[in-house]
């Protein structure tokens, strides 16, 4: 590779930033310094002075190269990459993750939905406490001495299915104890039928809980329909505002869509923190480039600066507000994954699948329903280990597209999901999606640049 | 450093001698459920 391309610079929100690619490192330099690292490998010393004369003086170039030059003895700068053989990846086929889909019905309408508006293109069904039962059992079967085991709840509309759901974290309780497990559930849900009593439940039994709405409500009620066809956001903010006054410490995200329709979603976020939430996700739709709402090539520069403008008002609310939360602006530098979880990434079909109401086994949420991707079910285990196999090697260092790219260890690789959407193939990665996840990642650490002080 | 500000020194090669234990949360089930972030989650072995 390019010496040059071992590390990414830019500037964003009054800083000039420098990653080194492979380190992970990050600097924020003066504009010298950012001026030097433009000739710095490919001209010399007197070279560079030359170049630079106009510009800075010659003591200050030579100060600002060996800077330059200690984080490069260092290892911090132009550090060269870890090779391929040196990645040792779930070698057992451990297990850790189920998105259980407990309900393939749902009691909304969403124009946007990838799941069908709820039945993933099969019949409308419900999990049996049977086959939850059984899931547990394949999930603590499969997951080798990992203790942390995760269990999603996820739908359809999982809520439409709720008394199987506390059958099944009742159950999943006796298996830690039998097992030395511990679970960690959550649930994603679009509140239609939150009350008392499962808000209960949710907040004692529920590590995270995800809660569905896109934001205003003009945006909302223009793609999440209720079943007679009427929006759906009256009904259910007060709701999430009940639930999360009620959740104290525990995790929750507000989590919307953005579409075509909505390409200024910074205001949704916004309008989210003036109703009283902190935690809160807005992601772009998921869907194939032919929906009239999916978002296109002519989008982009729309969205990417969105994401900058957004960008600015964070930094000021984060000034005063530490608690608000955005979840694709969220990074931590030093106590991040390590490297091999950023070079396999989400670990769909690998670490991580689905389980359908009747039991069946797919790569993760999204690929539900796709026959081609049915991997096995939770009586007979993994039936097809080629799709496991498949899905175990879309690592950054296998997809040409990501093996050159500045951001592969941060979005690692990207959702194996849109990639197939777009393309047929999950080595390919979704090129609108890499380009709004790079935006981000630059937006994020400057926000940290920004805080830093 | 006068021209340079590290903000963060952290070296991620060094976490290839006890990284991939597995123990930390799957990248999908945290809040995203559409798009792969995995530069924004924790590690647990630390």
């Amino acid at each position: 590779m390019d010496i040059k391309e071992r590390i990414h610079k830019y500037s964003l929100n009054g800083k000039n930033i420098v990653l080194d690619i492979n380190s992970g490192a990050v600097h924020v330099v003066e504009d010298i310094v950012y001026d030097i690292l433009d000739y710095y490998k490919t001209y010399t010393l007197d070279e560079i002075i030359k170049l630079l004369e106009d510009k800075y003086d010659d003591k200050d170039i030579m100060e600002a190269y060996e800077e330059i030059s200690l984080l490069e003895n260092e290892g911090i700068l132009y550090s060269e990459g870890v090779s391929i053989e040196d990645i040792r990846y779930n070698e057992d086929n451990i297990i850790k993750a189920l998105c259980l889909h407990v309900a393939h019905d749902c009691n909304l309408r969403c124009n946007y939905c990838f799941a069908s508006q709820g039945d993933f293109k099969g019949d409308r069904s419900l999990m049996s406490l049977e086959v939850g039962k059984k899931a547990l059992e394949f999930l603590v079967k499969h997951s080798g001495g990992r203790r942390n085991l995760e269990v999603d709840f996820f739908g359809g509309e999982p809520l439409m299915n709720f008394e199987i759901i506390k059958k099944l974290v009742m159950y999943g309780k006796d298996l830690e104890k039998n097992y030395n497990k511990h679970f960690r559930f959550t649930i994603t849900t679009n509140g239609v039928l939150l009350d008392e009593d499962n808000m209960k439940f949710i907040n004692e039994y529920m590590d995270n809980v995800v809660l569905s709405l896109d934001g205003r409500k003009r945006i909302n009620d223009n793609m999440r329909r209720t079943i007679t066809d009427e929006g759906s956001y009256d009904i259910i903010l007060p709701k999430f505002q009940k639930m999360v006054a009620k959740r104290g410490d525990k995790d929750y995200y507000v989590r919307g869509t953005f579409t075509s329709y909505n390409l200024d979603f910074s205001n949704d976020v916004l309008h989210f923190y003036d109703k009283g939430f902190k935690k809160i996700s807005i992601e772009p739709v998921v869907t194939s480039p032919d929906k009239d709402y999916g978002i296109k090539e002519e989008h982009i520069d729309t969205i990417l600066k969105e994401y900058e403008k957004f960008s600015k008002d964070y930094i000021n609310i984060k000034k005063k507000d530490d608690d608000f939360l955005f979840f694709h602006f969220m990074i931590d530098l030093d106590q991040g994954p390590c490297i091999v979880k950023r070079i396999v990434g989400c670990g769909a079909g690998s670490e991580y699948m689905a389980v359908t109401p009747e039991g069946e086994l797919y790569p993760c949420h999204q690929f539900v329903g796709d026959k081609k991707f049915k991997i096995g079910n939770v009586y007979e285990g993994i039936t097809n280990n080629e799709i496991v196999k498949e899905f175990k090697n879309a690592s950054v260092y296998n997809k040409e597209k990501c093996r050159s790219c500045w951001a592969r260890f941060y979005c690692s690789g990207g959702c194996h999901a849109n990639a197939y959407n777009h393309h047929g193939n999950i080595m390919k990665p979704y090129d609108i999606g890499c380009e709004m996840e790079k935006k981000r990642i630059e937006c994020a650490i400057s926000i940290l640049a920004n805080l830093y002080e | 450093m006068k021209y340079i500000k590290t903000i963060s020194g952290s070296n991620l090669k060094d976490t290839l001698k006890k990284g991939g234990c597995g123990e930390c949360q799957t990248s999908c089930q945290s809040a995203c459920k559409t798009s792969c972030t995995v530069g924004n989650q924790k590690c647990e072995n630390r």
